[in-house]
């Protein structure tokens, strides 16, 4: 195949697997949905998981996008440094979001700061966003696709604590996120908490946390204990589906961390809405390609 | 149950006894109004373009398709975060006499005011529930102020039977995601000690 072809191929892929993602929930936080279901005797809870479940049935057989807000469209590449299509990687990505805003069709979500105008392809300057992981010896690429919507996006916070605050003031800073402006954010949430060094480096490791599967655990067993404890406590608050009360507040909580400076403590909170549309596709040298994220997907 | 039905233009009356969790669906108009039209309308002193007196918003901005025949397509409809209208929607209700907001999420004092000082109320359409509201949508009769784009467009749809619309800002100045966000201040004091008791990581 040569490469104009391959280019085509891998873009055309990409631009379905954007659409899929935006009309099917990932299985791992398709069965946490129906599993936190089982737990609600609050009417307005119960109304509320029947219409959402409602709503996915209806999506899947008209081929909708089933949340309007389809987000700006995030990639996250894990690419082998001799993935053959490295260099191209980024065009392929672009035309992809055109074709997934054609296709799907997505809503017209990205806006030119400072013009002001939005662009009409959810394409505009350095979007669709892309983050970067190079791995050594590799010639295959792992790209998550992520849907960032506005009203899981709104709650994102960061800030640097001193050690004197230590993991008691990230556990303060994560509740007040979430009880103060999670609550808005169609709960149940996913949510991705980043320990790191500083503001940005922890915002970026809480985007990755929501990208790990719901349920997984950090491999730290100190980082894997408090992301039990701050589920625990944070469904004890009961913030229920839609902030409407209800025995659960969150679909789990994911943590990803980095060293630190000795003198800060940088942390960061994402959350992904019950909604929480992302995919991950995993592609072979010759651009064969498994997905990871749908089991049975076929685009 | 019987299903409680509002209709279009909505009175006062038609208000008065609902209180907030009470469930509604809604029967006539609901026009699409979010950030900039409100921008618009109170900041800009821009005239809205759709009469919504005795009428109903959405905070929303949907995925629309434009049909062969030239008339829209309503592909995916929900709410919006509603707390970001917050800033305008005690003066927008006074001055457009709209009688039903439907969104996501509370909405502030500010609205609270507003909806009893003119027999308003704010009710939550579940969130990505988009394709389920869309459904209920039977057509696009209008669409104003396209140059805002298809988020921020209003879009004039007749519905039939909207809902599960429930009320959280009620007409006596109730509102229960304030309600609801006190108890979870409450709650959180005590499962945020617990925790902080074992995370003491730094020795």
């Amino acid at each position: 195949m040569n490469k104009d072809q391959s280019v085509q191929d891998m873009t055309d892929t990409m631009a379905k697997f954007t659409s899929y993602i935006g009309k099917r929930l990932p299985n791992d936080v398709k069965d946490k949905l129906a599993e936190l279901r089982t737990f609600e005797t609050n009417p307005l809870a119960k109304a509320v998981y029947t219409s959402m479940a409602e709503n996915q049935e209806a999506a899947d057989k008209l081929d909708r996008p089933s949340c309007q807000d389809t987000g700006v469209i995030q990639y996250f590449i894990k690419a082998g440094a001799r993935f053959p299509l490295l260099g191209e990687l980024e065009e392929i990505l672009r035309h992809a979001t055109e074709g997934a805003t054609r296709m799907g069709p997505l809503r017209h979500n990205a806006v030119e700061t400072f013009e002001e105008k939005n662009t009409g392809t959810n394409t505009g300057t350095n979007i669709p966003w892309l983050d970067w992981e190079i791995v050594p010896d590799d010639d295959g690429a792992t790209i998550d696709v992520y849907m960032a919507g506005g009203g899981c996006t709104l709650p994102g916070k960061a800030t640097v604590l001193m050690p004197g605050q230590g993991y008691e003031g990230v556990t303060d800073f994560v509740f007040d996120v979430i009880t103060s402006r999670g609550v808005n954010a169609c709960p149940p949430l996913l949510v991705g908490v980043g320990v790191s060094t500083s503001a940005e480096t922890a915002a970026r490791l809480s985007k990755r946390a929501i990208l790990r599967e719901v349920g997984s655990s950090n491999a730290n067993e100190n980082a894997a204990k408090m992301e039990k404890l701050l589920e625990e406590g944070l469904n004890e608050v009961g913030i229920g589906p839609q902030g409407l009360t209800g025995a659960n507040s969150v679909m789990g909580v994911n943590i990803e961390s980095s060293a630190r400076h000795p003198s800060t403590i940088g942390v960061a909170v994402s959350t992904g809405c019950w909604a929480h549309r992302r995919g991950k596709i995993r592609f072979n040298a010759d651009l064969s390609y498994e997905i990871i994220s749908h089991k049975g997907a076929v685009l | 149950m019987t299903k409680k039905i509002l209709s279009t233009p909505i009175k006062d009356e038609d208000l008065e006894d609902l209180n907030v969790g009470d469930v509604v669906y809604l029967t006539g108009h609901l026009v699409t109004c979010r950030d900039v039209a409100h921008r618009r309308l109170i900041e800009l002193k821009q005239e809205l373009p759709v009469d919504v007196r005795g009428g109903a918003i959405f905070h929303a901005g949907p995925i629309v398709r434009k049909k062969e025949d030239g008339k829209f397509e309503m592909v995916s409809i929900g709410p919006t975060t509603s707390m970001r209208m917050e800033k305008f929607e005690r003066q927008f209700i006074a001055e457009t006499g709209v009688k039903l907001i439907v969104g996501k999420g509370g909405m502030g004092p500010e609205t609270t005011a507003g909806c009893k000082e003119n027999k308003a109320v704010h009710a939550i359409f579940p969130g990505g529930c988009a394709v389920l509201a869309a459904t209920l949508v039977e057509e696009i009769e209008r669409a104003e102020w396209q140059d805002l784009g298809m988020p921020e467009t209003l879009w004039v749809n007749r519905v039939r039977e909207f809902g599960p619309l429930i009320i959280s800002i009620d007409t006596k100045g109730n509102n229960l995601i304030e309600q609801n966000k006190a108890v979870f201040n409450e709650r959180k004091t005590s499962a945020i000690d617990r925790i902080k008791s074992q995370v003491r990581f730094i020795k």
